[in-house]
């Protein structure tokens, strides 16, 4: 029993990784997250809007594109594109592995985010077009200002939960090959736990994790709990207005 | 405030292979208020629709003063058109002002001060000027409705559409919204009103139109179309509604 503690909670090889894991590879999984969720949130919503044009020749690009990128590992377009396209993106990013693993990410994370988009905006009610319609406003005003707002606003909660996939998902770019310097909190806590054959290292780098997604994941429990009960903004205004105006 | 007269020749509108209107015929002078009665599925709501594009004319024509716009700019022609729905519509993410506001800035572009200043005038005008920073969601059917009567107005249309603007109230509430209708219809605004309420159609309309099978079957001033209706079929259907 206690080397099975030993091996999941030794306090020396957690106080020798816990520096690392803070200072370089929260960093540097924030980094990753962070940009691809960015990058991902503004591919997934042109990939939303592309997928719900009246065109065929629009919404066919973003359907196999959807197709493709949910449909394969994570670690098949990670490698494909890290590996992949090094040699066109080295003049313009060196050999640093960072900037294609962010696209790879990204391209990943905007397929599902497009899906979600896409069905925010269906969910919002024709009227609400057709009033947008009605006074005038053109198409892309319509979209821009009315319709999308409303879609978003109620996908909050799934676009939070990919914000946690990529959180996760970003410890994949440890297959493109990583510096000391570009270690994420995975190669951390997976190289001292290799060196020491100790799997603390790795514990605590899993607690990092867990520092980051539990916190996204009350986030996403709040704002869910907030558009379905409605809140109290105004002298009695609430947001249940997400429902379509009716009676 | 300048008011067209609207007029739809031989109009139709088909959805896929069902033929909703077929071959619609309606006149309304400028300044006068004409309501649309009839049963259900007859193609009330449709020609209101196809009167500013929201549904595309298979055959025919709409004028405003005399000129054809059933090929202009849908958003050009929708500018001179008000329309009014039966479930308000109202932009639910924005508040009362800003519901107001957005098409006032976006389609008429006027300044923020403008705007602001316009559409709080409007919703004086329909006794909400204090609800403008409140979201709809607080405000009642009958405020929605008055809400949405306000924004349409603050584009300064030609000619205003109400789609059974009172059906999805309720009944206390129906009172307030059709009296601001008449109120309208009393400065000289170009209306046509789809409605159920006979009583608003004989007080207010200066004719009404009776709509069966997609097609105006009959015509004329209230008092004619109410008291001795030549087509048995408007017989009938005023002999269920009254």
């Amino acid at each position: 029993m206690s080397d099975l503690l030993d091996t999941f909670l030794n306090w020396d090889y957690i106080a020798e990784v816990l520096p690392d894991l803070l200072k370089t590879g929260l960093v540097n999984t924030l980094v990753l997250a962070g940009f691809s969720a960015v990058l991902g949130t503004v591919l997934g919503l042109g990939l939303a809007l592309l997928g719900l044009s009246h065109r065929r020749w629009l919404r066919w690009p973003a359907r196999v594109y959807t197709d493709i990128f949910r449909g394969l590992p994570a670690i098949v377009t990670i490698l494909l594109v890290g590996q992949g396209l090094a040699v066109v993106a080295r003049p313009l990013v060196g050999t640093n592995p960072y900037p294609l693993g962010i696209l790879a990410l990204s391209l990943i994370a905007s397929a599902y985010i497009g899906e979600i988009f896409r069905a925010g905006i269906q969910s919002v009610d024709k009227g609400q077009s057709e009033a947008a319609r009605a006074l005038g406003m053109t198409h892309t005003a319509t979209m821009a200002r009315v319709v999308v707002p409303q879609g978003i606003r109620r996908v909050l909660p799934a676009l939070v939960n990919q914000f946690i996939s990529l959180v996760k998902d970003s410890s994949l770019v440890y297959f493109l090959g990583l510096l000391v310097s570009q270690r994420e909190l995975f190669r951390i806590g997976q190289d001292l736990a290799a060196n020491t054959g100790n799997q603390s290292p790795l514990v605590a780098a899993g607690l990092v994790y867990l520092a980051i997604t539990v916190p996204l994941t009350h986030l996403v429990n709040a704002v869910d709990r907030r558009l379905r009960e409605g809140r109290p903004v105004r002298g009695g205004d609430t947001l249940d207005e997400l429902e379509p105006a009716r009676g | 405030m300048t008011n067209s007269s609207l007029r739809v020749a031989d109009l139709h509108v088909s959805f896929g292979t069902l033929e909703v209107l077929r071959g619609v015929d309606l006149a309304v002078p400028s300044g006068s208020t004409t309501c649309v009665i009839g049963p259900s599925g007859s193609g009330k709501s449709t020609l209101l629709r196809a009167i500013n594009q929201l549904e595309r004319p298979s055959r025919g024509d709409v004028l405003l003063d005399e000129v054809s716009v059933v090929r202009a700019d849908p958003d050009a022609l929708r500018r001179r058109i008000g329309m009014v729905f039966q479930h308000f519509n109202l932009f639910a993410h924005r508040t009362v002002l800003d519901n107001l506001v957005l098409p006032l800035r976006s389609v008429l572009r006027l300044s923020k001060e403008e705007a602001r200043e316009r559409a709080l005038g409007h919703l004086g005008d329909v006794g909400l000027a204090d609800k403008a920073p409140y979201r709809p969601s607080a405000l009642s059917g009958g405020q929605r409705q008055r809400v949405a009567i306000a924004r349409a107005l603050a584009m300064r249309p030609e000619v205003m559409l109400f789609d059974e603007a009172t059906s999805a109230l309720d009944p206390e509430l129906v009172k307030g919204v059709l009296g601001l209708m008449a109120e309208l219809s009393a400065t000289g605004m170009t209306m046509v009103v789809v409605t159920h309420e006979m009583g608003f159609a004989r007080s207010v309309a200066d004719q009404v139109a009776f709509m069966d099978h997609g097609r105006v079957v009959e015509v004329g001033p209230p008092g004619r179309v109410f008291e001795s209706p030549s087509s048995p079929r408007l017989r009938r259907f005023l002999d269920q509604v009254l």
